[in-house]
């Protein structure tokens, strides 16, 4: 068992990741996500000077296709799944940002 | 082995091509199957019977007219419900995506469908792929067809269940960590994960970009080989699906694995490994040198850091893929007050929108990418991503392929690691190690536990060498008959 992260710093990381977690998550991750990072904290035993990170394996350049203008998704197909929507003026709606 | 086993893949597109059955009538029989079947097992999220009926007629009236029978013409399949189908709800299982509705299909769908592939419906998955056990679920957990108290794994368990029920010959999983194989190994059936790079994600619900692969379940390793012949190959729409030539799949099964090398990394099977598992492991290799195979020793030393660096990799790149999910353009949003702000919006959408499971590992990638732990955890992950590499390039200079089990035990029960997440990651004990190196791994069914579930053998193999694998898992196939157990 490790010692869990502290109230305030789920709620550093929670506003971080944009979620809004009720109390209960808030002692229920703490104690989780201690006892994870002092699992993979077994990895710091590992000498890793020199050691190039690996990001992707991928060895060759990445497949561009030719730059060249397609169709797209029409609008009201891209307004389609949003749960609110001005679909005559072809926006997104969300709360109003300024005041 | 009690009843007869449902048709291949192969063997259906086979009667189907020569106009011995129709393809609205193996539709109709898929769907009646599923209908009576799946309740107890609850491996479809969602049946598309309007949609594959049409689609089964239509290929029904091209061949009347004369049109060439594609490669899987009339097939029913099932797709993992992560993946994009247009017109046919895609929730990757989380109340996030409950109403969202592609207008698009991922490539290796399309793919299918142009090949002449029936969708018959969407199948369950631990949420955005994260788990392993397809509990996970914001519709409820799916059920092995072996015994119905155990979990199928996952996660994708609903693509496995469906083939190992019989419900599809073939169906489409993806694996990020070991979420095609293992499921395959705990239902007995088989699963391919291919190499990084070889089947287009376009259309995948992104979980971990360094790492998800989309792959081929099916009763046969024939039909596996069917359906990635089918599915790879470069895609405008994917960078990372590689222009490396797709071989000849189905032609390579050729059964001849003579001086054939396989690798056995015996320290890491030391531990922590269920006598049955292991058990089953030595005989199947048996039957591989039977056949002229010869079992050389390998070490993979950081194979042990897997589990973690896993964990700290996927966490970071599942922080970052899941942040889309925010209200605005598709999917669930939280009920709004007046005077709500955007950011309000945003948090409390993602806190009832997302699973306990998506919510911890979105969490600890967030706080792995945080400033001042960012060196000490990801970077140190990707180092040692790096030595893990360099183990199987060292194993790959003296062997073909390398064989473990594919898990640690067989199937467990339904909520038996539900509450300790340490116990669930380490169900991936032995299949992580393959994503993190971008290798390609198969697992076939090789024997069962005393009480009759199903144990898995896996095999990993050379970058872009599924043909190796495949040829491997056919011959293993032609000397048992495992695959052919019914549960």
């Amino acid at each position: 068992m490790s010692v869990p992260l502290s109230p305030e710093e789920v709620a550093r990381v929670a506003a971080l990741a944009h979620l809004d977690l009720t109390d209960d998550e808030v002692v229920l991750f703490g104690r989780q996500l201690a006892d994870i990072l002092g699992y993979v904290a077994e990895i710091q035993a590992v000498d890793t000077s020199g050691v190039l990170p690996t990001a992707h394996v991928l060895d060759r350049v990445p497949l561009d296709r030719a730059d060249e203008p397609r169709p797209t998704l029409p609008r009201e197909e891209a307004l389609a799944n949003a749960p609110e929507a001005a679909q005559a003026s072809g926006l997104f709606k969300v709360p109003r940002v300024i005041g | 082995m009690s009843a007869t086993p449902p048709p291949t893949a192969r063997a259906l597109r086979d009667a189907l091509a020569r106009g011995d059955r129709r393809a609205a009538d193996v539709c109709q029989e898929a769907l009646d199957t599923t209908a009576a079947r799946d309740g107890a097992l609850g491996a479809f999220t969602a049946v598309a019977v309007e949609r594959a009926l049409a689609r089964a007629h239509a290929l029904d009236a091209a061949r009347d007219a004369g049109a060439a029978p594609g490669p899987l013409h009339g097939v029913p399949v099932a797709i993992k419900d992560n993946i994009s189908t247009r017109g046919i709800r895609t929730t990757a299982s989380s109340r996030i995506l409950a109403q969202y509705v592609p207008a698009f299909d991922a490539t290796a769908v399309a793919r299918l469908e142009a090949a002449g592939a029936v969708i018959l419906g969407k199948t369950n998955c631990d949420e955005f792929g994260m788990g392993s056990s397809t509990e996970n679920s914001a519709f409820g957990p799916t059920r092995n067809p072996w015994a119905l108290d155990r979990t199928p794994g996952g996660s994708s368990g609903g693509s496995a269940v469906a083939v190992a029920a019989g419900l599809v010959p073939v169906s489409l999983g993806s694996d990020t960590g070991g979420s095609i194989r293992q499921p395959a190994a705990l239902c007995g059936v088989a699963g391919l994960k291919p190499s990084y790079g070889r089947v287009s994600r376009y259309g995948l619900l992104a979980y971990g970009s360094s790492l998800d692969q989309i792959g081929p379940f099916a009763r046969t390793v024939e039909d596996a080989a069917l359906v990635l012949g089918v599915i790879a190959g470069a895609d405008g729409q994917d960078a990372t699906a590689t222009a490396e030539p797709v071989a000849d799949y189905l032609g390579a099964l050729t059964g001849d694995i003579q001086g054939l090398r396989i690798g056995v990394p015996r320290a890491f099977l030391a531990d922590g490994v269920a006598p049955a598992v292991l058990a089953a492991f030595h005989t199947s290799l048996e039957v591989l040198t039977a056949r002229g195979a010869t079992l050389v020793d390998v070490d993979l030393p950081h194979a042990r850091y897997a589990i973690p660096v896993y964990y700290l990799i996927a966490t970071a790149e599942a922080s970052s893929n899941l942040a889309r999910y925010d209200g605005v353009r598709f999917g669930y949003r939280t009920p709004l007050e007046p005077g709500d702000t955007l950011r309000q919006m945003y948090e409390r959408t993602r806190d009832e929108g997302f699973g306990p499971e998506v919510k911890r590992r979105i969490m600890l990638g967030t706080y792995v990418l945080s400033a001042g732990y960012y060196d000490a955890y990801y970077l140190k992950a990707q180092q040692v991503r790096t030595l893990l590499r360099q183990d199987y390039e060292r194993a790959f200079a003296v062997a073909d392929l390398v064989a473990m089990p594919t898990t640690p035990t067989p199937a467990f029960r339904l909520g038996e690691k539900t509450d300790d997440p340490l116990a669930m990651y380490l169900a991936d004990i032995f299949t992580v190690s393959a994503n993190l190196a971008g290798l390609p791994a198969l697992s076939v069914p090789c024997g069962f536990s005393e009480d009759r579930l199903p144990i898995g053998l896996q095999l990993t193999g050379r970058m872009f060498d599924e043909a190796t694998l495949l040829r491997t898992g056919d011959a293993y196939q032609r000397d048992t008959n495992w695959h052919t157990a019914t549960p």
